[in-house]
């Protein structure tokens, strides 16, 4: 349980504790525990099928839109258990938000992307949600590049400005956690430094669990690193210590490129 | 004849054998084309558009009450299968993806789309015609909507199966229940497929003549009441096509051009639809 120490001089929004995650028989994640720290940057890293975007997908329970997948345990927000079935998942999904790998822009125009959101949840008059939708895609640094053409399709846009575009969908939601699951792996390198300098932006109003690939760009953007393997969480700490000094031969390994 | 040049000649008569697959094809298509346009082209004047059917052994007429009635039997098949079809598409995409009642919902729409379309013409014949008092023109509808149905089932549920799952697990991610997702995001993202299906089982029905002859019957006068025997196109070109007449087997011809022409228009118009949809 010394994973969860490091994060004791921050306040926790989210509480892992022994989770185990099930795809039909195959256990996917192994009595993962750990806190994830508020407005704070938590990132995710590890090799392929090491777990880290089941874990991500439990904390908005995406999984449920699978038969056969299921997990056990409990992640605690706001002193409820998101896992309890009674728990309304769309009210989740709602605070807690989710961009994705791959851009994926509703297919419609893109102040219909933000607004169409913002409408399941609130009745703003038209010009609330004007100043709702220029909010958000202010907020996602992308204001700029659409406010003149918010009528168009969202699928006009470039691929980075499209990721931006999610992000700003999703914050218009007003979520407390946004979960960020390899949202520059499709990028170019000027898109991924915009994104990577977006999400410096948001951990002050938001706290973000991001997955990524790459290591570098987890120990430029993350405060808290878990580096995770075959489904389980190997060691996490801050990314400081965590990078320069591993506690676990594995995480040495890792970081130090030797497997992965 | 070493490997190399035995590849290069069955590829050669391979592409060879395709070639002739096409010229056969191809052939059919503008043999009937032709037979149409030669036979059919001399009956379309303004009279063949504002006559009514004549009556036998009198001179000219025209197709006004049948042209009529086939729009109107088609816009009510159209406005009744649509909805049907859609929503009945979405519940196999989206909703009932591995549910036993959807795997025979599915198997069922299979075996509508191949069923005999004279087999569905008997039953509604039994069903609506036999029971409620006569032909009419929303018998004929009911006719050709089940024959629509099944085709914007199938279409509509193999164009949501093309919707990225990500694109889906976005809008859920976003706090949307199940059928926003389904009605404003994946729908809309596969509109143009979905249109394009509609406008093909338009096509198919445009031509029935089996179901409309137990259902619509036939009706030598103009009328637009559909609860009456109605006049329409394909049963007008069978009785006509098969009389002594020669002018009401030149007015034949002329709808089965009229038809022809409606239904590769329709078919055009669909596959412009769709490539410019989707290159977007």
């Amino acid at each position: 349980m010394s994973a969860l120490q490091h994060t004791a001089d921050s306040e926790a929004i989210l509480s892992i504790r022994d989770l185990n995650f099930y795809y039909g028989d195959f256990r996917g994640l192994h009595n993962v525990s750990l806190d994830i720290a508020k407005n704070r940057v938590t990132a995710f890293i590890g090799p392929s099928g090491c777990g880290k975007s089941t874990l991500l997908r439990t904390f908005n329970r995406m999984y449920d839109l699978y038969p056969g997948q299921r997990a056990e345990g409990q992640i605690n927000f706001h002193g409820k258990n998101l896992l309890d079935r009674k728990q309304d998942v769309n009210l989740v999904r709602a605070k807690i938000g989710m961009v994705f790998q791959k851009p994926t822009p509703f297919p419609m125009t893109i102040y219909e992307n933000i607004a169409f959101g913002v409408r399941l949840y609130e009745k703003l008059p038209k010009s609330q949600m004007d100043d709702r939708v220029e909010w958000a895609l202010r907020k996602a640094a992308i204001w700029e590049e659409t406010k003149d053409k918010l009528q168009q399709s969202g699928l006009s846009l470039s691929g980075g400005q499209q990721q931006r575009l999610c992000i700003a969908r999703t914050i218009a939601v007003k979520p407390e956690i946004v979960l960020l699951d390899e949202p520059t792996s499709a990028l170019d390198p000027i898109s991924t430094a915009k994104i990577e300098e977006l999400i410096d932006e948001l951990k002050n109003d938001y706290t973000i669990a991001i997955v990524t690939h790459n290591m570098q760009q987890a120990a430029r953007i993350s405060d808290f690193t878990a580096f995770m393997y075959l489904g389980e969480l190997v060691e996490f700490g801050k990314t400081d210590s965590l990078f320069v000094k591993p506690q676990k031969k594995q995480t040495e390994d890792y970081i130090t490129g030797r497997f992965g | 004849m070493n490997l190399y040049a035995r590849r290069v000649w069955t590829n050669r008569f391979g592409i060879a054998l395709s070639m002739v697959a096409m010229a056969f094809g191809l052939l059919a298509l503008l043999w009937i084309l032709w037979t149409l346009f030669y036979n059919g082209f001399a009956a379309l004047s303004w009279e063949f558009f504002t006559q009514d059917t004549p009556a036998p052994g009198s001179a000219g007429g025209g197709l006004r009450n049948a042209i009529v009635g086939s729009l109107l039997i088609i816009v009510v098949t159209t406005l009744v299968s649509t909805p049907i079809g859609i929503l009945a598409g979405i519940y196999l995409a989206e909703f009932g993806t591995r549910s036993r009642f959807a795997a025979a919902t599915r198997f069922v729409t299979d075996i509508m789309l191949s069923a005999p379309s004279i087999v569905i013409g008997l039953f509604v014949y039994a069903l609506a015609v036999a029971t409620l008092g006569g032909f009419s023109g929303w018998a004929g509808s009911l006719a050709l909507s089940l024959i629509a149905i099944p085709v914007v089932v199938r279409t509509t549920e193999n164009m949501l199966l093309l919707v990225p799952t990500a694109l889906r697990e976005a809008a859920f991610a976003v706090g949307a229940p199940r059928w926003q997702v389904s009605l404003k995001v994946t729908l809309r993202a596969v509109k143009a497929g979905v249109v394009t299906g509609i406008l093909l089982a338009i096509a198919r029905v445009t031509g029935e003549t089996a179901p409309l002859l137990f259902t619509a019957l036939n009706n030598q006068f103009y009328s637009t009441d559909m609860s009456q025997p109605m006049g329409n196109l394909p049963v007008v070109i069978f009785q006509f096509a098969m009389s002594p007449y020669d002018n009401w087997v030149s007015l034949a011809w002329g709808g089965a051009l009229l038809i022809a022409l409606l239904v590769l228009g329709i078919n055009v118009f669909a596959r412009v639809l769709f490539r410019k949809k989707s290159s977007d």
